[in-house]
């Protein structure tokens, strides 16, 4: 089965060998990271977290979001779902991996991670989050290629598996849920403590991570003659876009709160992503997030509006293009308001703003390559041995 | 009722169950180390004062500093220079324990803005509230940082995989990052200026923040910012148990008004401000 992969034309080897660079690039930054300590990136005292837990934080996103692409499968039957549940799970590999990546390019002392698990903390919301986090990925794993393998046999996958497929998808929903939890539970910062902030985590995790598998998909269509089917296509835009609806939804809420009730410290942080803010004791107006959180707005909108024409004109070139626009929305909203919004003002009530350095960056580009590599392998896996599946069928 | 339904029910009682003990398993290890949480009757009392054990407290008479210009920046030099805390040339590499600033900065829940010209001038000292229900302890992964017997909030070098966790969870902006190795130098200036042998150092990638002179207060004396402030003018800061009602702290709490850091967040700092 593992053969499959070793097989390719040049666009493949070629992508490949384009991410195994950026992974060099990004394992020497590390490695300038590690020798001269966090101070190489641009984090500083008061802005404690910077690129890497907001991608880890909007990475954890798309791993639950492959929950949108298996459930329909295994709960509903829905047969039309065949081609995109395994692609679905391996998705969740691959972000979950990116995610660990991510959580040891952030520990200051990342040798003793393990610390966590020494000194088990059950009061720390991060203890739990290393347990979900590890479970969903042996999970998805398990599940993956148990089915896959199966496939490759030509037989159905054995019913051992089904109890850990359905524990998959109550578990989807944990990760994300326990990943909210390590903001929202804390006090002292207004723009985290909201209850709505797991809802709208999963919200936009069942928008960013179907838009990007849709996005892969459509890219295999073209490239590897893997089509995934009009009718899960069809499907797929009604789950991205109503979970992009409900997440802006969500935010309207919050501006709701912020703004009627009028308590400063709710306002603070939305002023400073959407309009900028001002620091009383220096006079000087912040605002280097607006241009990326007002584009996040409108792109989001204009993907949600573009998504169902394009599925009414049953246009590929604009699906993609819509969900590209709803993943980058979402990766903004996310990957970098979030997160970054949450520390301003500071405690103290200064305004400290955070440019991430190039260090900071090349490790990011890094990781990110890292996931695709691996999810470029998964998914040729995944094609190859369903194509040779379907053909045996249609031979018997 | 039906089967599903009766299995739902049991089933989302076994989550609510879950869902309660974790906070019960954090207050129980509180009440064993003898420091437990003010009693429920209390209300939204958050500064409520712990009903047993020893809780170690400051009282800091803002007053007597801002009549003594210099004197906070004395208590932080003797800090700074004993525990060896570093000086780096970048601001983003900041490492404090022990600071000042402006009194909405401090006490932004206590601030308008028609403050007199004294409270607007004032210099007030910040530094760790050693929490009596601290949400730096609650949200470390590995136990790094832990509340003493005598309520005062530490830290374990060793121990702290320097997640950061406990930053993004401290509302006061009290703890400090070693972003990059304080035992270094840079153009031939070292980052610790007189290395204090007595002290250790800390290593690159792990947390800090003031401790209360713990090493001092265990032999008897007072830390070494009350030690300092108080040769400049006798109590302008005043260190004791506040659990015990004969202590000089809490008969100055019975005798004073004295405000806390945002005491609506329920953390209960054991830190008093006379302003
Ligand atoms: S002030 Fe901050 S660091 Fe100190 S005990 Fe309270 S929460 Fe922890
Ligand atoms: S940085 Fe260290 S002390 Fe702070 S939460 Fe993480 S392990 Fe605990």
């Amino acid at each position: 089965m593992v053969d499959k992969v070793l097989k390719g034309n040049g666009l493949y080897w070629g992508w490949l060998t384009l991410l195994l660079m950026i992974m060099g690039a990004g394992a020497i930054a590390y490695l300038v990271q590690f020798n001269y300590g966090l101070g190489a990136t641009g984090m500083s005292r008061d802005v404690t977290w910077g690129i890497y837990i907001s991608q880890f934080t909007f990475l954890v996103g798309v791993a639950a979001g492959g929950l949108m692409l298996v459930l329909p499968y295994y709960l509903h039957d829905y047969k039309s779902f065949g081609r995109i549940t395994l692609l679905g799970e391996f998705m969740a590999i691959a972000a979950v991996i990116m995610c660990l990546m991510f959580i040891i390019a952030d520990l200051g002392q990342p040798m003793r991670a393990m610390n966590v698990i020494l000194h088990p903390s059950p009061n720390s919301m991060l203890f739990y989050d290393m347990i979900v986090l590890n479970g969903y990925l042996f999970l998805n794993v398990l599940c993956g290629f148990v089915v896959l393998s199966s496939e490759y046999r030509g037989i159905k996958y054995p019913n051992w598996v089904k109890p850990f497929i359905y524990l998959s998808i109550p578990w989807a929903i944990s990760i994300h849920t326990v990943t909210a939890f390590l903001y929202c539970g804390l006090p002292g910062r207004h723009f985290w403590l909201t209850a709505v902030l797991a809802p709208r985590f999963l919200a936009s995790a069942f928008a960013a991570g179907p838009a990007l598998l849709l996005v892969i998909a459509l890219i295999m269509k073209r490239t590897a003659n893997f089509d995934v089917g009009q009718t899960a296509k069809d499907k797929l835009v009604t789950i991205i876009g109503y979970a992009a609806i409900i997440n802006f939804f969500l935010l309207g809420c919050e501006v709701f709160v912020g703004y009627y009730s009028n308590i400063p410290g709710h306002m603070h942080t939305l002023d400073y992503l959407f309009f900028g803010l001002v620091d009383h004791s220096t006079g000087v107006m912040h605002n280097n997030l607006v241009p990326f959180m007002r584009a996040s707005v409108a792109m989001g909108i204009l993907g949600i509006i573009m998504l169902f024409i394009a599925r009414r004109q049953k246009s590929d070139a604009m699906l993609a293009t819509s969900c590209i626009l709803i993943f980058v929305a979402f990766w903004i909203d996310k990957g970098l308001g979030l997160v970054l919004g949450g520390f301003v003002p500071t405690p103290m009530e200064h305004i400290v703003e955070y440019v991430p350095t190039v260090v900071e960056l090349t490790v990011t580009a890094g990781v990110w390559s890292t996931g695709f590599f691996i999810l470029t392998l998964l998914y040729k896996l995944v094609v190859a041995v369903k194509r040779d599946s379907e053909a045996n069928l249609k031979v018997s | 009722m039906d089967n599903r339904r009766r299995k739902f029910l049991k089933l989302a009682g076994l989550t609510a169950a879950a869902g309660v003990a974790v906070p019960m398993l954090g207050s129980r290890a509180q009440a064993v180390s003898g420091h437990g949480a003010a009693p429920a009757a209390h209300g939204n009392d958050g500064h409520e004062a712990a009903p047993t054990g020893v809780r170690q407290g400051l009282v800091i008479d803002s007053g007597k500093f801002h009549d003594n210009p210099g004197l906070a920046e004395k208590c932080q030099k003797v800090c700074h220079d004993y525990h060896n805390v570093p000086k780096f040339p970048n601001s983003k590499d900041e490492i404090k324990w022990i600071w000042t600033d402006k009194f909405p900065n401090v006490f932004p829940d206590h601030s308008h803005y028609k403050k007199d010209a004294r409270l607007s001038a004032m210099n007030i000292l910040a530094l760790c509230n050693h929490c009596d229900n601290p949400p730096c302890v609650r949200a470390c992964p590995t136990g790094a940082t832990f509340k003493n017997s005598d309520g005062v909030v530490m830290m374990d070098f060793h121990r702290c995989i320097g997640c950061r966790f406990c930053m993004a969870a401290c509302p006061y902006g009290a703890r400090s990052f070693n972003w990059r190795s304080p035992r270094g130098s840079e153009n031939g200036k070292p980052f610790i200026k007189n290395y204090n042998q007595e002290f250790p150092s800390r290593m690159r990638g792990v947390v800090e923040k003031c401790s209360l002179c713990s090493w001092r207060t265990k032999q008897g004396k007072d830390p070494l910012c009350v030690e300092e402030a108080n040769k400049g003018v006798e109590g302008a800061m005043v260190f004791g148990d506040l659990n015990d009602p004969h202590s000089e702290i809490s008969q100055i709490l019975r005798q004073r008004f004295t405000i806390q850091r945002k005491p609506s967040l329920g953390t209960k700092p054991s830190i008093f401000y006379i302003i």
